[in-house]
């Protein structure tokens, strides 16, 4: 799907304006704790967590993930939202609790890419 | 800050970490990150070395109050050095254990600290050399391979 159907599903908020929601996305990671998070490298395009500091951004940009999501209505300050734009970083606010925005994004097609610890 | 040394064999980079300031930590990792890009080098060599020297900055931001980070990149490999001058690590058996943390609950609070980073790194590195004296400091040796284009 295209990030901006992203926005539909979870009638989510754009918090970064002027930026390209056309791009394609087909992963996603759920989590509050971001070295979980690059524990497992393979392709994720999207993370959903409820953490809101600058190392969420620095993780997504480590991981070249493209589009975070606040769950449970966060919004970051102007500081996080200007680091997110220097870094193409696409970012969203949804009023949905972390396992129903999950779920919503996986029953629309969403995987989770590697999706066991093998 | 900023260092940089050309030469037709390698490129060398070294940067401040400057301690408890978790706001700007990483931008040592993000520069390299760049670097790596434009000097197109494969996504997923860029990605493990970003995710280990990142883990391996947090570490130095975290524990040691900063440190220095140097990186040279040559013709099949990537090489970061991150040095500090911190407690050093007591126990390095233990530290590389998943879940072992000594970071205090604000760092958890931020998402960190939660025993992973030692063993992400390693995860990541194609060699990993830990020289650590306790009261004197660490100093983390990360190669990964990589054949520049």
């Amino acid at each position: 799907m295209k990030a901006r159907n992203i926005i539909e599903i979870l009638d989510a908020e754009v918090i970064t304006e002027g930026q390209d929601l056309e791009i394609d996305v087909t992963t996603a990671c759920g989590s509050d704790l971001m070295s979980d998070v690059m524990a497992y490298a393979g392709d994720k395009e999207i993370l959903l967590t409820g953490l809101v500091n600058p190392q969420v951004i620095r993780t997504a940009e480590m991981m070249d993930i493209k589009v975070v999501i606040f769950v449970r209505a966060k919004k970051p300050g102007e500081y996080i939202i200007n680091m997110a734009k220097d870094k193409g970083i696409i970012l969203l606010t949804t009023k949905y609790h972390m396992f129903v925005a999950c779920g919503k994004l996986f029953s629309e097609g969403i995987t989770g890419g590697d999706e066991r610890i093998e | 800050m900023e260092m940089k040394e050309l030469s037709s064999e390698s490129i060398k980079l070294c940067y401040q970490i400057p301690g408890n300031d978790f706001t700007i930590a990483g931008e040592a990792s993000s520069n390299v990150k760049k670097m790596l890009t434009q000097l197109g080098v494969n996504p997923d060599i860029i990605k493990k070395t970003s995710i280990a020297m990142y883990e391996a900055e947090l570490n130095a931001v975290i524990h040691a109050n900063g440190g220095v980070a140097e990186v040279e990149i040559d013709s099949n490999r990537i090489i970061i050095k991150i040095k500090d001058e911190g407690p050093g690590i007591p126990d390095i058996q233990l530290a590389m254990q998943e879940g072992y943390s000594t970071a205090s609950d604000t760092i958890r609070e931020m998402g960190f600290g939660a025993g992973m980073g030692l063993p992400n790194i390693k995860r990541y590195s194609d060699k990993l050399e830990i020289d650590t004296k306790p009261g004197k400091g660490t100093m983390v040796t990360i190669e990964v391979n990589c054949q520049l284009p």
